[in-house]
């Protein structure tokens, strides 16, 4: 039997910041299913963003157990949280987040080089061709606008081919046009790769087109439904 | 809107705290803290030097002769002028010590006193006695005292006899203090003081002997020295009389200590310029750090000015913290360390606190802030509203506007004149000048071409992550790969082109001059000795050269009529005496250059040859007539030939050559050089002595010794010196690497998320880190070859090879200094949680 993509067993995550210790997830105990889609949504500040965090592993649960493809993350060191992200995971950020000193071909080919692809720069220019980028290779982020260093962020992510995207706010820099040509482009890969997708966003619009609807406020899953 | 807006801008923005001007304010702490530390030793030994001048010099005034007394004249006159008259003469012979048999000898300075010597200071000895106690006659033998390190070499013990010339002396106590040493000791033989009456029946100071003599004045209290001097100088004008007075008791020192207190500070500003390009760098990460508020001050309506003066005004502000930090540093440091360094100087020096080195300081890092600062401000205008919505301060122009280029340019100028005007030296000045731009020129288009080169090399690195990332890093992190080749660069050349011309200078010396020098010169050979002696050394198999010369010195006075330095200025041939000589036939090794020999029976006017290379210096033809003072009087020459003096086998060589008839009446000795293998010198050495013991041998291997070790001595000061540039280097370099700190936590944390392991993020940083070092060091290597290879084949005319020991260490000094200040930071941008710095940049 497939294990389920996610599963969450009352975990909870604390930061420490400047004004003391801070909660930011409460018991969070919730499963998701390999190949499904599901919408992260809640207003500012109820733990969306950290919760896909901790999804990806780039936050470890202060208590209870993270469980990605039936692997527990919290026992895995950082190393084995990278390798772990390299083989099955792809993330995409409301702030793309791309290497600065790198081409979009070489931000692209970065995941498939660290995986030991020999063919990374042929599958990341197809990857940037896909999205629409084939005129934009040699081109470093701060010369693209934000919307094509979203596409160059998406193409990233999708290149390694992986059973998990994660999406934080992926639109949120974007304007209206922009944002629902990547969200097109999201759930196309989706498709196309029969991935998971987990996508945090605030605008229930967009959460609509996932096939579940998990609900947070104040560090706690509110709801939980199916679209 | 008005300058006070900009200050209560600048007060509001300077609440932010210093964070982020660490390094500013130590670059400038440092820089200007050197330079103040240079100036204090400096002014300290100037005025110890100033204050014990009489004590230094043994009166208020001295007047020497070489190798006479003073004449009836000169001594009537110096009865009259002075209190108190005391003479010495001062000479090199050899001491030898039987031990058993078995005779010792050693090289040493004679100074033969009076009994009222020392007029001013005291001499100590050990163990302590009266001097007159130690050099009284018991048992006919007078006495002497000797410096340690002969008495020790000797293995002397006080009591034991020794033999100058053919007398013998007894050895009372070593010689710890000797006041009138202008200095400390410097040359090949230490020194033994002896009474000159005593050297009576000795052999020594025979007419023709190379001694001077010193007349050691004191006057009524209230006496000019400077009407004095013009008194002796106007009424001996053409005696070879040598004046010095306690105004400059130890000349030769100060002008050594303010050579080398000039030469250390423009070696200090070539340090501050280092720090310059931190400072600069400091600023630009500050202001691009700014870019938005500046950019939301704009929009709110402030015009550029306002936004220059805002930002002006606070790094004025943190520019006047940091020189004043200096200041005190550099002014409190010597003091803490005065008691150390009163007992390392062989001079006096008086420590405090002089307002001269600090202003001097103080000007210097005013103006190199100014010089560093203004060309990142200047950028401040460029920036529009709109850089609230792009990065508008990575789009400006390259250079200011011409106004803040102009500025710059002035006050480079400035910055040149003022360090002109301290160091009294305009061509040292604009050669470090000059020499400080170039390699910052030089070293900012390596950094640029190690940019490009990255770039291309980058798509060959494709697959191997790692040094991919660490090309492209090299290529788009322009600023901190130009910070960090320029701040370690500029250290590591001076070191390279030291380490080249040190290394060649000592393998000339110590390899090739062996090769071709002679073993001994002997000196003070009388006329009468002079066929024995070439007897027995032409009849000893082991000899297998000997040249002799008869030899004499005088002091060029003049220059067809006119005082020497009116023609030849500074030149070393016009200062103090030289060694001349006589000949009727042209040598056999001397090939003239221009003009002709005499004819060996010729008995007219005099004639000269003259050194070629110096005459040209000096601006003399063929026709010149030069004046030589020999004995007290002038002989005037023509110059009738030039020719060729290489003086770099050790071999004989003579500036002046003449013509007998011009020479030959006056006393003199002969020079003789006599060559053998190194196995029989000791041997040749004994005879030659024994039969000869007026004779003083000095042995070439002892004399490239001692020239072996005052290079060295010179390379560690200078290598002191490039150390001050190399450590402001590496507070620029760490400077440079913590301001890519958050860049490189920021790729860190990408590259985490993508799946990199931490072992091949650390592999990419490190690998960067290397790739800049590396470069900076071949750059460096091959301005230190190039420097090298100048100085060695222009400045000392030896021959170039490069120094692998040091280019190697060069190289790994780059390298690894990089490597180490990059990885301590990279160690930290790796533990920072990728989510964190994420969300930071959300």
């Amino acid at each position: 039997m497939t294990p389920p993509a996610f599963r969450l067993d009352n975990a909870a995550l604390s930061l420490d910041g400047n004004a003391g210790r801070i909660e930011i997830l409460h018991n969070i105990s919730i499963s998701i299913d390999a190949g499904s889609s599901v919408g992260l949504v809640g207003p500012s500040g109820s733990g969306k963003s950290s919760l896909l965090m901790l999804l990806g592993g780039l936050e470890r649960a202060t208590s209870g157990t993270v469980e990605a493809m039936g692997e527990n993350l919290s026992d895995m060191s950082e190393d084995a949280l990278a390798k772990f992200r390299r083989e099955n995971m792809g993330v995409v950020f409301q702030s793309f987040h791309l290497i600065p000193t790198m081409t979009a071909l070489e931000n692209v080919a970065t995941p498939l080089e660290l995986a030991g692809r020999k063919d990374a720069f042929q599958r990341a220019a197809t990857e940037l061709e896909a999205v629409g980028l084939g005129h934009r290779l040699d081109h470093y982020p701060n010369q693209m606008s934000g919307g094509e260093q979203q596409r160059v962020a998406l193409a990233r992510a999708a290149a390694p081919e992986p059973n998990i995207l994660l999406a934080d706010e992926p639109t949120g820099n974007l304007d209206g046009a922009n944002g629902t040509a990547i969200m097109d482009l999201l759930f196309g890969l989706q498709d196309r790769h029969g991935c998971t997708l987990i996508l945090v966003t605030h605008a229930e619009e967009l959460a609509s087109r996932c096939d579940r609807l998990i609900r947070l406020e104040d560090g706690h899953v509110a709801s939980d439904s199916t679209t | 809107m008005s300058f006070r807006t900009a200050s209560k801008f600048a007060r509001r923005e300077l609440r932010g705290g210093l964070k982020g001007f660490r390094v500013f304010l130590a670059c400038l702490t440092f820089g200007v803290a050197a330079i103040a530390a240079i100036g204090t030793v400096r002014s300290a030994i100037e005025t110890g030097l100033q204050r014990e001048g009489a004590a230094l010099l043994g009166g208020d005034a001295e007047i020497e002769f070489t190798y006479r007394f003073a004449s009836d004249p000169e001594m009537a006159w110096m009865t009259a002028t002075a209190s108190t008259i005391s003479e010495i003469a001062d000479f090199r012979s050899m001491v030898v010590v039987d031990r058993d048999g078995q005779l010792e000898r050693g090289l040493t300075q004679i100074k033969a006193i009076d009994t009222i010597y020392p007029l001013v200071g005291s001499v100590e000895l050990a163990p302590p006695m009266p001097l007159a106690q130690a050099l009284a006659t018991i048992d006919g033998k007078p006495g002497t005292v000797m410096a340690r390190v002969l008495a020790d070499r000797l293995g002397l013990t006080p009591g034991d006899d020794i033999r100058l010339g053919d007398k013998t002396f007894r050895f009372s106590a070593f010689l710890t203090k000797e006041p009138d040493n202008g200095g400390g000791s410097f040359g090949l033989g230490p020194r033994t003081i002896v009474y000159k009456d005593a050297l009576e029946g000795s052999g020594l100071l025979l007419p023709g002997t190379l001694y001077s003599s010193k007349y050691r004045l004191t006057f009524p209290d209230g006496t000019d020295l400077e009407i004095v001097k013009s008194e002796a100088l106007g009424s001996f004008a053409k005696s070879g009389l040598r004046w010095q007075d306690a105004r400059a008791g130890a000349p030769g020192v100060a002008a050594f200590v303010e050579r080398l207190g000039a030469f250390l500070v423009l070696v200090g500003l070539s340090g501050l310029a280092v720090g310059g390009v931190g400072v600069s760098a400091a600023v630009r990460t500050y202001l691009a750090g700014k870019t938005d508020v500046v950019a939301t001050l704009r929009t709110l309506g402030a015009d550029q000015t306002t936004i220059f003066q805002t930002y002006f005004l606070q790094i004025a502000a943190l520019s006047l913290v940091g020189i004043t930090l200096g200041l005190a540093v550099g002014t409190a440091l010597p003091l803490a360390i005065a008691p150390l360094l009163e007992n390392v100087l062989p001079i006096p020096a008086v420590f405090g606190i002089y307002p001269g080195p600090m202003v001097e300081a103080a000007i210097y890092g005013i103006l190199t802030a100014l010089i560093f600062t203004l060309w990142p401000l200047a950028r401040t205008g460029d920036i529009r509203a709109a850089a609230l919505f792009r990065d508008a301060l990575e789009s400006g122009r390259l250079l200011p506007p011409w106004r803040f280029s102009l500025t710059i340019l002035v006050l480079i100028a400035m910055l040149v004149a003022v360090a002109a005007f301290y160091a009294g030296n305009l061509f040292l000045t604009l050669w470090t000048a000059v020499g400080v731009l170039a390699a910052l020129i030089i070293l900012s288009l390596a950094a640029w071409l190690i940019r490009r080169l990255a770039k291309r090399l980058s798509h060959h690195a494709r697959g191997r992550v790692a040094l991919r990332s660490a090309l492209s890093a090299t290529y788009r992190g322009g600023s901190e790969t130009t910070s960090v080749m320029v701040s370690i660069g500029l250290g590591l050349s001076v070191l390279a082109a030291i380490g080249q011309v040190d290394g060649n200078m000592r393998s000339a010396i110590a390899d090739q001059l062996p090769d071709v020098a002679p073993s001994y010169f002997f000196v003070d050979i009388q006329s009468s000795q002079l066929p024995e002696f070439l007897e027995r050394v032409t009849n000893d198999n082991a000899v297998t050269k000997v040249e002799t010369a008869p030899l004499l010195r005088g002091i060029v006075t003049e220059i067809n009529g006119r005082p020497a330095a009116e023609t030849a200025g500074e030149h070393w041939v016009i200062q103090g005496d030289r060694g001349l000589t006589y000949s009727a036939n042209k040598p056999a090794n001397a090939s003239l250059t221009a003009g002709e020999w005499w004819d060996a029976d010729y008995d007219g006017p005099p004639l000269v040859s003259f050194a070629a290379e110096e005459a040209v210096e000096m601006g003399l033809a063929l026709g010149d007539t030069v004046t030589i003072n020999v004995l007290g009087r002038d002989i005037t020459a023509t110059i009738t030939s030039f020719r060729n003096v290489d003086f770099r086998s050790a071999g004989m060589g003579f500036i002046l050559s003449m013509n007998p008839t011009a020479l030959n009446t006056a006393p003199h000795s002969h020079i003789a050089t006599v060559y053998a293998a190194q196995e029989h010198e000791a041997r040749i050495l004994r005879t030659l002595a024994n039969a000869f013991p007026n004779i003083t041998a000095i042995s070439v291997r002892d004399a490239i010794d001692l020239a072996g070790g005052i290079l060295k001595n010179i390379a560690a000061a200078t290598s002191y010196g490039a150390g001050v540039t190399l450590l402001t280097g590496l507070l620029v370099l760490i400077g440079a690497v913590a301001a890519g700190e958050r860049a490189r936590n920021y790729e860190a944390a990408i590259l985490k998320t993508l799946g990199a392991s931490r072992r091949q993020i650390l592999s990419s940083f490190a690998q960067r880190s290397a790739i800049t070092g590396l470069s900076a060091g071949l750059v460096a290597l091959g301005f230190g070859v190039a420097a090298g290879w100048g100085v060695c084949t222009y400045v000392f005319d030896i021959g170039y090879s490069v120094i692998w020991p040091s280019a190697l260490a060069i190289v790994i000094g780059g390298v690894s200094s990089t490597l180490i200040a990059g990885l301590i930071f990279a160690a930290r941008s790796l533990n920072v949680s990728p989510a964190r710095v994420l969300r930071a940049r959300q």
